[in-house]
């Protein structure tokens, strides 16, 4: 292609690229008179005047929205990384059991695997919070010297208390992307070769230790990938807490949305909320696979 | 004479009623080498790979080291096996992200519960006797061929076995360096150590066994002693066997 003809065809396609965002910003502004109301950020710092039942920070009624929007994005970091974590830990497991020479374990994770993707994640989290919790008893179901308690108000764990409803999102989205970790864990166990396995065999190390020294650190180049994909995917999918009333920070947007019907501001922030989280998550596993393959500089 | 390896009536079947061994029995006897031939296909991997445990089978009995194991395949006694074979394997399957001397010492160091410095040591000991223990600190993907397989014998000497099991170890060699492997292990036989060798070599099988067994579709065609294997084989089998190897 001649110059002319590729600088005439980046011209065009910039035009239409532009165009369309005009457009879009044309209607955003068309929408905005027509409701009444401005572009505009002033009402976060009023009273937000809702309850929130879960709030690891300080917050009352009288707080600001602003302040409000920030106990859920603390809601949403603290169950997208205790997910996160024991994602990770079933995940792992439920590979391995996959891979593993046990037949009988081979073909419980097989299932495990089948049901949980095959089933929708709303699903299970309804399972989780209706089955689950509130299908408890209402105090003190099972009950372990003050020490644990578990009823349909949640977990108490020696004076640490876990709602019911953080619970189910818990378990629902660890349960739910473990299945796919392991997969994930399977595809990279599978990519190191047959003889590491028999060289590691033939000279008598146990099969938990070659795991660990021969074949994962060979597996992980191939792992990080789908991992941070599946991360990707769990913090998403930590929006669904709204079905089961935990106030994460998409709920907390729904119902600011309805309170002051600012849905193009509270779209803005959640996006930029979600694009900051999935940021620190990328490059926190780019962090971790640089230093997987520097360790690994075989030449 | 003490008989390192006693097989009786080896046998293994895939799905399809194909045997990959069918009534395999033979003996090794300590310092002896057996050179095992047969074409592709023909169970020689199989049967050397029963003999650590690589591989399981359905009927007969196997007896490593006075370590009696049959069909059951029994992890303990397969374990306490592994610890005194060696095993070299035709792609090598050095660590590739451990360093040579690192490939050397892990088994020595979490099996036998030896100290890293006197692991190290012996390692680098095994590595002069190979030649190459300039390339200690170096990882195996800077290693030629050759090179590689001088150091997965030196790992499989690591936990000094009593019983070393070669398969197909120069296969995947380039030809000029091939000799280099074939020294190592001709030095290896020469200290009186026992090895089972499957291997396409003639030359190495003439000098250095003291019997040659040939194996096709899973069976034992003939055990012989190399001079007359070579010159005289009994089975009309091993002959076209040979004739078909001369040609290449």
């Amino acid at each position: 292609m001649k110059i002319n003809q590729k600088l005439f065809l980046q011209f065009g396609i910039s035009i239409i690229f532009f165009g369309l965002i005009g457009i879009l910003i044309n209607n955003l502004t068309i929408n905005l008179i027509r409701t009444g109301l401005g572009f505009d950020f002033s009402w976060l710092l009023k009273p937000a005047s809702f309850a929130l039942a879960e709030h690891p920070l300080p917050y009352t009624s009288s707080d600001s929205y602003a302040w409000a929007l920030f106990i859920g994005w603390l809601n949403s970091l603290k169950v997208i990384v205790s997910s996160l974590i024991l994602a990770t830990f079933l995940g792992t497991l439920i590979g391995f059991a996959r891979t593993g020479t046990n037949s009988l374990l081979g073909l419980i994770s097989a299932g495990y695997i089948t049901i949980i993707r095959q089933t929708p994640l709303l699903l299970q989290l309804m399972f989780w919070y209706f089955v689950g919790f509130l299908g408890l008893k209402d105090n003190m179901f099972i009950q372990i010297k003050n020490i644990f308690n578990i009823s349909n108000k949640g977990i108490e764990l020696s004076g640490l208390t876990f709602s019911s409803e953080f619970l189910a999102l818990l378990f629902g989205l660890s349960i739910f992307t473990s299945a796919y970790i392991a997969e994930v864990i399977r595809g990279g166990i599978l990519s190191v070769s047959r003889g590491q396995w028999e060289a590691f065999r033939s000279l008598g190390i146990s099969e938990r230790k070659g795991v660990i020294r021969i074949i994962l650190p060979q597996a992980l180049p191939a792992i990080i990938p789908g991992l941070t994909s599946q991360y990707l995917n769990l913090a998403k999918n930590s929006t669904l807490a709204i079905a089961v009333g935990y106030s994460d920070i998409y709920a907390i947007n729904d119902t600011i949305i309805n309170q002051t019907g600012r849905a193009i501001e509270c779209f803005i922030i959640l996006l930029i909320s979600f694009l900051l989280l999935n940021l620190l998550i990328t490059n926190a596993m780019e962090i971790i696979n640089r230093l997987i393959l520097k360790s690994q500089r075989y030449d | 004479m003490k008989p390192i390896v006693v097989a009786k009536n080896l046998t293994k079947s895939y799905t399809k009623g194909l045997r990959a061994l069918d009534n395999v029995s033979l003996t090794v006897n300590q310092g002896k080498v057996l050179v095992v031939m047969g074409p592709s296909g023909s169970g020689k991997s199989t049967l050397i790979r029963t003999f650590n445990g690589l591989e399981n089978f359905d009927r007969g009995e196997l007896n490593i080291l006075g370590i009696k194991v049959d069909s059951t395949h029994d992890e303990r006694k397969i374990q306490k096996i592994r610890r005194r074979v060696g095993m070299v394997f035709q792609q090598f399957n050095l660590f590739p992200h451990l360093s040579i001397l690192e490939n050397i010492t892990l088994a020595p160091v979490h099996v036998q519960k030896r100290r890293q410095a006197d692991a190290e040591e012996y390692a680098m000991y095994l590595l002069n006797q190979m030649g190459i223990d300039s390339h200690a600190k170096k990882y195996p993907s800077q290693l030629s061929g050759g090179e590689q397989q001088r150091v997965a014998i030196a790992r499989a000497l690591a936990l000094k076995p009593e019983l070393l099991l070669f398969d197909e170890p120069t296969s995947a060699l380039d030809p000029e360096r091939i000799n280099e492997v074939l020294d190592a292990m001709r030095r290896l036989a020469r200290q009186g150590m026992t090895m089972v060798v499957v291997t396409h070599e003639i030359g190495f099988a003439k000098d250095v066994s003291d019997q040659v067994l040939f194996m096709d579709s899973g069976k034992v065609i003939e055990t012989s002693p190399p001079n007359i294997f070579f010159s005289n084989a009994k089975h009309e089998r091993s002959r076209k066997f040979l004739n078909q190897l001369d040609k290449q």
